[in-house]
């Protein structure tokens, strides 16, 4: 009987591949394409002023509202961050890749990718959390700085306008430091990748040709890290640009995109306004996404 | 991988390690900061150095009802998501694997989808969507949510597996006599085996960790990331809050730990068996 | 269904089209009970999905295949008395290797004692005693074949098709195995179809060869048909080296400006004041270049101040000072006119 199923099937390939492909495709088209649809369609819904209710009528209204200043501001804030987290991210994440990738032993390659992929994958919740204990007034880190005299200069970095607050756990130079932590894996592997691709040859065949050490990191080993490090840069990018959690935790009044569009969306109830303030970070990862691809960074991937 | 190279193999130099190495602690030691703080008698702040030591909190975090509750609720979206994951996503590797039709590239694109967009996108995306349907925000709601990136993690780690499979192995069971179910039983299954369970355990612990989305999904439930999340911005159970922190970090470890070691062991013997 | 006196394989028209690309176009083929049969050619001629075809993996897009009178074009691979040694092997790396062997008894679920005997034998016959328990990934390379082998042979298959098997071996090995098979085949007494691309391991172990040529055959016969007469240039060209004259030249050797082959080492090298014998042809020319290769001496000598011909000669007195002088000498060629044959003829 087995037998004879296994066989209609066995000669139906076409019908196979359509029983395999239904469930998984169904399921992402209705509920995720589905609802990214049903974004896009409320971004250009707007909200009675008065009643609070959303009509339902095309408008352009409510992505008039997000040029105004003040949410001008919050793109310009939130885009400045990631982009600033983006770049730090890859400077701490490249010697820990380049070691991994070209100077660790196979056993120790191996724990040290799972030393560096255990963060990446756990409580990212709780790892903002350790965050919140480190940059506390009273916390561990204010007393290594006491210890070592520089309360002067934490003193003053945080009474900078735009970057200061009242403690680093509420300040922007705190959100940074959280951000470039939390993201840090997402930039070490991609380049790790990338660098492993890098064949002993090439660098033995640039330095037999005359090149020193520096040379050759700088004229081989630089360029080929690169669609690594972009690859890298969609996540740390992407990531901070959609987070409302960090903002949330260790922010002050002055919004990033995530936090205004869940508060838009909740407090304010306004899910037109939150709908197309989202657009912002998806127009913004899909133009990088094309030029990412560009560079060669889906390689890296 | 070749003994051979470790002779050939360029040593680094010291500048090069330190820094790899104070990126390594970087990366681990704030996880164990909370640990230390859960010993810690203060109530009110963060002092360090801690005023003394006590592991009373411990007992505390059990006796409360709503962490049980938070936990409990937290299990079992994450099972019931794993398992969805699980089917949806071996289901599409499988296809992916099989055939070249056309739109194989489209297919990797949408599952990768919902953890390349920010998080925020996917979970307000599923709260206009439910909301625009007026169906109720419930336990399942935020299952559906964490299925959809669920998914990819499993395809990831199943494809990545199928890919490093000889493909003339289903051939040769079905040559020797066994059909589908039986080659699908005695010869993919056990070979799909680890990958399965490396994806399965990864799509436990991102589902079991997930808060942006969640967010948006829950109605009243709170799952365990949201009871934390509700202390972080506006604390009151502070010790109470570095045990469940501790908690949560140890039982994600070790899934993530064994599914990494799984990936790790299968792209050595990849090697041995070819 | 089954009828014994029928040929093990036949193949009617079959073809085979991936898109525009005919893989397999139009083939007839009979293979007689008993064989030992080889699909010789270069990669893409058709000779992997003709095999393919026949274990049940593909389907022909037109023809029928026939395994002892009985159609079995469509039916899948567990419903054909015919198993298949893979070219990687496809050992399950999961399983031990009594376990691999025994795989194809327990999906028919033959009973354990019965399975333990039958590995045993086959073990025996492929000379792995005692390694049942070893997985596959701690074998060489030689032991991972013979237990494909066995793992093909223990379902008493009619037909065992071999898919370039001795590929991944090294040349010793190869040979050995060649022998091995050989006398494994006169053994089991059962069909054998091999695919290779390698002529000589063709020639070795065959009683005929099928030689494809882009999805086609262009000739089946014995080995020394097919050396001895080639009917194509392609075959002349693909199986061992040959020259090949056409139009003048072979007008003035034998009076018909057809094309003919002529093996290199049929050609006799002589002086140019040689006489040749009655029944022997004669063409002069002068060395143009000399290969020392050891065991025999490469030249390629021009005639008529225009063709090259290809000449081996063994190194029975000579020494590779002796050879590497006669460059630029003028010889005469002389070969017996039986062996210059009219190719399509």
């Amino acid at each position: 009987m087995l037998n004879r199923i296994s066989t209609y099937f066995y000669q139906r390939p076409k019908l196979v591949l359509a029983i395999f492909l239904t469930p998984p495709l169904l399921y992402m088209v209705v509920v995720y394409l589905g609802s990214l649809f049903s974004l896009l369609i409320n971004s250009f819904f707007a909200i009675d002023d008065f009643t609070g209710m959303v009509i339902r009528e095309f408008t352009l209204k409510t992505y008039l509202q997000i040029f105004t200043p003040a949410n001008r501001e919050i793109f310009m804030r939130t885009a400045t961050m990631a982009f600033l987290v983006t770049i730090v991210d890859a400077l701490i994440a490249f010697p820990l890749a380049y070691y991994i990738a070209k100077f660790a032993s196979p056993k120790l390659k191996t724990w040290l990718l799972i030393a560096v992929t255990i963060p990446l994958w756990s409580s990212y919740l709780v790892r903002v959390y350790a965050w919140k204990l480190i940059l506390a007034k009273e916390g561990i880190l204010s007393w290594f700085i006491n210890l070592f005299h520089l309360t002067g200069a934490l003193d003053w970095l945080l009474s900078l306008p735009g970057i200061g607050g009242s403690s680093l756990s509420l300040s922007p130079i705190g959100m940074f430091i959280v951000f470039v932590y939390i993201w840090l894996p997402y930039m070490i592997i991609p380049i790790q990748t990338a660098l492993e691709r890098v064949p002993g040859s090439l660098l033995e065949a640039s330095s037999d040709l005359g090149a020193k050490p520096s040379q050759t990191f700088r004229t081989v080993i630089l360029p080929l890290a690169f669609p690594g490090v972009v690859a890298g840069s969609i996540f740390t990018f992407s990531l901070t640009l959609g987070d409302f959690i960090v903002p949330l935790t260790l922010g002050n009044s002055k919004f990033f995109i995530g936090q205004a569009v869940y508060s838009y969306q909740g407090t304010g109830g306004n899910i037109p306004l939150a709908a197309a303030m989202t657009m912002g970070p998806v127009v913004i990862m899909v133009v990088y996404l094309l030029i990412a691809r560009r560079l060669g960074a889906f390689d890296a991937l | 991988m070749p003994s051979s190279s470790s002779s050939t193999r360029p040593r680094a130099t010291w500048g090069l390690t330190l820094a790899a190495l104070g990126t390594l602690l970087f990366l681990h030691v704030p996880m164990w900061i909370i640990f230390l703080y859960t010993l810690t008698p203060d109530e009110t702040t963060y002092t360090f150095p801690l005023p003394g030591f006590t592991t009373k909190w411990f007992g505390v975090a059990l006796q409360r009802a709503d962490l049980w509750r938070a936990l409990t609720l937290s299990f079992q979206v994450a099972s019931i998501a794993t398992v969805a994951a699980l089917i949806l996503g071996t289901l599409a590797a499988a296809a992916v694997y099989r055939s070249n039709f056309f739109g194989r590239e489209s297919i990797s694109f949408l599952l990768v989808l919902p953890i390349a967009l920010p998080g925020i996108v996917t979970g307000i995306a599923l709260r206009t969507a439910i909301g625009g349907l007026d169906i109720p925000f419930s336990f399942w709601t935020i299952v559906i949510g964490h299925a959809t990136f669920c998914v990819v993690v499993v395809y990831n780690n199943v494809l990545a597996r199928f890919r490093r499979t000889s493909a003339t192995m289903i051939e040769a069971s079905m040559d020797l006599g066994a059909n589908s179910f039986q080659t699908f039983r005695y010869v993919v299954l056990p070979n799909i085996a680890t990958a399965l369970l490396a994806g399965g355990m990864l799509a436990f612990a991102l589902s079991f960790d997930e808060v942006i989305v969640t967010t948006f999904t829950a109605g009243q439930q709170t799952t365990l990331p949201i009871w934390i999340f509700s202390q972080l911005s506006r604390p009151r159970d502070r010790p109470v809050t570095n045990v469940v922190a501790t908690i949560v970090i140890l039982i994600t470890f070790l899934p993530i730990f064994f599914a990494q070691k799984i990936s790790a062991d299968a792209s050595d013997t990849e090697g041995e068996t070819k | 269904m089954n009828n014994p006196s029928a040929p093990a394989i036949r193949f009617e028209k079959v073809s085979r089209h991936f898109g525009d690309v005919k893989a397999v176009d139009q083939v007839d083929l009979e293979i007689g009970d008993g064989e030992f049969f080889s699909m010789l050619g270069p990669s893409g001629s058709g000779k992997t999905t003709c095999l393919r075809m026949i274990a049940g993996f593909d389907r022909p897009t037109s023809g029928s295949i026939h395994l002892y009178g009985k159609e079995v074009s469509s039916l899948p691979p567990y419903d054909r008395d015919v198993n298949t040694v893979f070219q990687d092997y496809a050992l399950f790396p999961h399983m031990n290797v009594g376990d691999n062997i025994a795989y194809g008894l327990m999906v028919k679920k033959v009973a354990k004692e019965e399975r333990q005997k039958r590995v045993d034998e086959m073990l025996e016959l492929v000379q792995l005693s005692g390694f049942a328990g070893r997985k596959p990934s701690q074998l060489s390379g030689g032991q991972r074949q013979r237990v494909a082998l066995a793992r093909a042979l223990i379902n008493h298959p009619k037909v065992l098709l071999l898919d370039e098997p001795l590929g991944a071996l090294d040349l010793k090995l190869r040979q050995q195995m060649q022998i091995e098979l050989k006398s494994i085949q006169k053994r089991v007494g059962i069909t054998f179809i091999f695919v290779t691309h390698d002529q000589e391991e063709a020639i070795t172990m065959s009683d005929r060869i099928a030689v494809f040529s882009q999805g086609r055959i262009e000739q089946i016969g014995s080995p020394s048909d097919i050396y001895e007469r080639p009917a194509s240039a392609f075959v002349a060209g693909f199986v061992g080296t040959s020259n090949l004259v056409s139009g003048e030249v072979a007008k003035r050797i034998i009076g018909s400006d057809q094309t003919f082959s002529i093996r290199p080492e049929k050609i006799r090298l002589g002086s140019a004041n040689d006489k040749p014998a009655a029944d022997m042809l004669s063409l002069d020319g002068i060395i143009r270049d000399v290969v020392y290769l050891g065991l025999y001496t490469r030249y390629l000598v021009e005639v008529d101040g225009s063709v090259d011909l290809v000449v081996i000669e063994q190194n029975l007195k000579t020494t590779s000072m002796d050879v590497l002088s006669a460059k630029g000498q003028k010889v005469r060629l002389s070969w017996h006119k039986d062996h210059m044959s009219r190719l399509g003829g």
